[in-house]
């Protein structure tokens, strides 16, 4: 016999239902309430409708044929006002219907949050197509947008509001955007790259009211910035809409609760999708709801199923953003950390290992990999085979079969490779073999990649099939032979897990030597004494000669001794030391440098230690000009004699070389002072470099004037001597705490970006006070001369060890 | 025959660091290595000259400090594309003294 099955909400997830009953040839009258005006489409798919890419009509899962094919008695545009249990009956505004089965699919409602003028025209939530193209509407007015809700939902809104022309702020309540799916340091590189978008990114920002008073003309947060907003989106999350269940006194938790059969309290009511509690788990994601509607369906059957949460990973759909998130990623004891970071390229992979198991993986700039971490996370595969290469996924693991460009250069030319425009591989191989040999080309050409982004790596795949050896895929570089590991993990894990000896990094780190190599160990010791200046000691032996002997090198394996002059001052007094000590160890060359200082070269190693007594006798100290570190600061004369100085560059110059002398560097540092435009002192090319003008400096950073030939970049414009030292140690620390090793500045600012190096340094206050402090910190102990302490403690080391041809002439 | 002489200590030399003696044939660089290990060769990188005694030591080997050869402070080979070889010499360390062989050096000076 027929029976009569009433389903109220034609979402996803009772659409799913009514497929598989229809599929499988269930004997049911159907009755499909729905309050919205239509059917069943696909709500994923909002967003791209929102921003313009997709229209309703492509989002349509269940058109008016389909169900009429069905026999489906649609009542769309009609609220349920009543379930009544005892009759078995669902009371709807035009009547009511009969059923020997309910199936309860009422979905969720967004969460408002309550705050004055949370009513008012011009504020709406977003979770249908009616919320969507209310949105739309307000867009073509053009003007201002606030989003509140930086999660999946609320960033979606925001890209498509800003496509379609609006200024969009989002505000967020947390310290990162999408805390749930993301850790920060993906968190930042989304933020970045939407701000780098035009769309404005508030965290931590508590909203206190909406202001307005006809409609919504602005947003005012807690800690009184007030944003404009002639449309106001809430997306900060959802509830269960449970309303219906908690009348007919069904038992409903957060949602309603359902078994493992998807039945409720009442044997003849079902429920589905995000209205439901399962476990104590509400869902909100596509997957489980398919395999709960898979469940019900057989449930309604009479066949026997159980539905089994499984984990699901998130992939954002905001266009461009590359963005994979899934597992548990939270930092706690016994939680190992693999991670990947290019910022040249933005990139950013983690992943968490438990005990030999992937138990989280988050990705953003290249999610290529992600199904593949996604699978491991869910069998539980073991992963200590492989744990040297897992992060850079499948194609590193051998096997033919993982090797995803083999599986593309299998694909056939018809296969779809972009799914958000419909490009298939035939068409991306035709524009490569046409040209375009970029990533950017295909894209300009085909749209492949253009949209949600999430097929970037296929395409890049493609790309590499295609042009086999033209076609170079970035790849990670490590340190060194010793590790597998980059210079970026080295460092980040030197601070996250606090690693305060060369030992305790090979060990924590799994160096592959027992000692490292002399790549690896320079670079090591330098970020150890950077980042932990009290408790690390500095490692001579892990210096290359010219830092442990403190002069540099020459081929004939003498050293050249340069003595400092402070901002390229001397006097008579020192000229004479000078020369009295070029004389006395029989200097063959006596040079003056281009960064202004005298250089003694052909000193023989052994003198090393008298003739730096000798020097240090007449006030000269070490110039460090052989030192990953601050070697000179070059200057004009400035306004003591020069009748074009604007300020005392000369005495600047003094004052950033006092400050600065001594201190380790990720590679040399070199500095400028100039009076004037006229720039003679050279400022424009060096690391830092100072020009004075009359209304105070000019400071600019990461020139070059060596392989590379580089004008530096204006840092700020400030008006005082002290501003300018200010800003000139924080930057110097800034690149100190974050650069790789042998990177001069130039090479730190082009991956990290000019404008992530000013918000720290200029425009946060507090930051680069926290800077100075820290690089103060390490000057109370680097900053000593070593020559002095050498001719005091190590003289013996620069003397050979035996004369064995003086005894055998005895 | 073997005619073993004490040079100095072995806490004379640095670990994973080296010293020089001068010998009629040259300097010799006497390096001790992180374990304690003492190995003496030729401080005469065969590609430029370059003064061993000033390479980074790591393991068994030494990096030159000119251009970056490598060494093995075992055999004296030079390691990876790199071709070339660095005469050695006989060391030991006895208690905390380190011994070279003396007949060795004068052999070669001699020679």
């Amino acid at each position: 016999m027929t029976q009569k099955l009433v389903v109220i909400g034609a979402g996803m997830a009772s659409g799913r239902v009514l497929e598989h009953l229809f599929e499988a040839g269930a004997d049911y009258d159907v009755t499909l309430f729905n309050a919205e005006p239509r059917g069943n489409y696909n709500r994923i798919m909002l967003s791209p409708v929102l921003s313009g890419d997709k229209t309703y009509e492509e989002i349509v899962t269940h058109d008016h044929a389909w169900y009429a094919a069905h026999g489906v008695a649609c009542r769309f545009s009609e609220h349920v006002v009543k379930i009544d249990r005892d009759r078995k009956i669902v009371v709807g505004e035009n009547g009511e219907v009969a059923y020997d089965k309910l199936l309860i699919a009422t979905g969720s409602a967004p969460f408002i949050i309550p705050v004055a003028g949370k009513d008012l025209p011009g504020v709406i939530s977003y979770r249908d197509l009616d919320d969507a193209n209310a949105m739309i509407g307000a867009a073509a007015m053009g003007g201002s947008a606030v989003v509140i809700g930086g999660g999946l939902l609320g960033l979606e809104a925001a890209a498509g509001l800003k496509n379609r022309g609006m200024d969009v702020t989002v505000i967020h309540l947390m310290g990162h955007l999408m805390e749930r799916q993301l850790d920060p340091s993906a968190g930042y590189l989304l933020q970045r790259e939407l701000e780098q978008r035009g769309i404005k990114v508030h965290c931590k920002g508590a909203t206190k009211a909406i202001l307005g008073h006809d409609r919504a003309e602005a947003v005012l947060l807690e800690d009184g910035t007030v944003y404009p907003a002639d449309l106001v989106v809430m997306a900060v999350g959802i509830r269960p809409e449970t309303r219906l269940a908690v009348d007919a006194h069904l038992e409903v938790a957060r949602g309603i609760v359902v078994s493992d059969q998807m039945v409720t309290s009442d044997p003849d009511v079902l429920a589905v999708g995000e209205c439901v509690e399962h476990d104590g788990q509400l869902f909100g994601l596509v997957a489980p709801l398919y395999d709960q509607a898979k469940v019900v369906a057989r449930t309604l059957q009479a066949e026997p199923a159980a539905f089994r949460p499984v984990q699901t990973a998130t992939k954002l759909k905001v266009t461009g953003c590359d963005l994979f998130s899934a597992g548990d990623f939270a930092e706690a004891e016994g939680r190992e950390d693999i991670v990947f970071r290019d910022p040249a390229r933005g990139l950013y992979k983690r992943l968490v290992i438990e005990r030999d198991r992937l138990i989280g993986a988050v990705m953003y700039g290249d999610t290529a990999d992600g199904n593949w971490f996604f699978g491991l996370i869910k069998d539980g595969t073991e992963i200590e085979a492989m744990r040297e290469t897992l992060i850079f996924g499948p194609a590193y693991q051998g096997g033919a079969a993982m090797d995803p460009t083999a599986a593309v250069a299998a694909l056939p030319a018809d296969a779809e490779i972009c799914g958000c425009n419909g490009v298939c591989k035939g068409r991306i191989v035709e524009a490569i073999t046409g040209g375009a040999t970029t990533l950017d080309a295909v894209r300009a050409q085909t749209k492949a990649s253009g949209s949600c982004g999430t097929c970037t790596g296929l395409v890049e795949q493609v790309l590499a099939v295609t042009l086999g050896d033209d076609f170079v895929m970035p790849a990670a570089k490590p340190v060194c032979a010793c590790t597998e590991l980059t210079h970026e993990d080295v460092r980040r894990m030197i601070k996250s897990q606090e690693l305060k000896s060369m030992a305790a990094v090979m060990q924590e780190l799994g160096w592959k030597t027992s000692c490292g190599c002399h790549v690896c160990r320079p670079a090591l010791n330098f970020y150890l004494l950077a980042d932990w200046p009290l408790d690390y000691q500095d490692d001579p032996q892990s210096r290359f000669v010219n830092e442990r002997k403190h002069a540099n090198i020459q081929k004939d394996g003498t050293f050249s001794v340069v003595p400092r002059m402070w901002g390229g001052l001397t006097n008579p007094r020192e000229l004479r030391a000078i020369a009295d000590a070029a004389e006395k160890y029989n200097v063959p060359t006596v040079k003056v440098t281009g960064g202004q200082r005298i250089d003694l070269l052909g000193v023989r190693g052994e003198d090393l230690p008298a003739i730096w007594a000798d020097l240090n006798r007449a006030g000269l100290v070490s110039g460090h000009a052989y030192s990953k570190g601050l070697r000179t600061v070059k200057t004009c004369v400035g306004t003591d004699h020069c009748r074009f100085g604007t300020q005392d560059s000369t005495g600047l110059g003094v004052k950033l070389e006092k400050a600065l002398w001594g201190s380790w560097t990720p590679h040399k540092v070199k500095l400028a002072v100039s009076g004037c435009p006229r720039n003679c002192a050279e400022a424009t090319c060096k690391d830092v470099g100072i020009v004075c003008v009359d209304s105070g400096y000019q400071i600019g950073v990461g020139g070059a004037a060596g392989m590379d030939v580089k004008e530096t970049e204006r840092l700020a414009d400030v008006k005082t001597e002290e501003e300018a030292i200010a800003l000139t140690i924080a930057f110097v620390q800034l690149y100190r705490e974050n650069a790789k090793y042998l990177d001069r500045p130039y090479k730190f600012i082009a991956k990290v970006g000019l404008d992530w190096v000013k918000a720290r340094v200029v425009d946060d206050v507090a930051n680069r006070a926290a800077l100075i402090e820290r690089f103060q910190l390490s000057q109370s102990v680097y900053q000593k001369d070593p020559w002095a302490e050498h001719v005091e403690t190590e003289r013996a080391r620069y003397v050979p060890l035996a004369n064995l041809m003086l005894e055998a002439a005895e | 025959m073997t005619t073993w002489i004490d040079i100095g200590s072995l806490e004379d030399i640095p670990q994973r660091g080296a010293r020089v003696v001068k010998t009629a044939m040259g300097c010799v660089a006497v390096f001790r290595t992180a374990r304690d290990e003492v190995f003496a060769l030729s401080d005469r990188c065969p590609h430029k000259g370059g003064p061993l005694s000033e390479g980074i030591v790591h393991g068994k080997s030494v990096t030159c400090p000119l251009h970056n050869w490598v060494f093995s402070l075992e055999t004296g080979q030079a390691q990876g594309a790199d071709e070339g070889l660095v005469p050695t010499y006989p060391a030991r360390v006895e208690g905390s003294r380190i011994l070279l062989d003396a007949t060795q050096l004068a052999r070669r000076s001699a020679a």
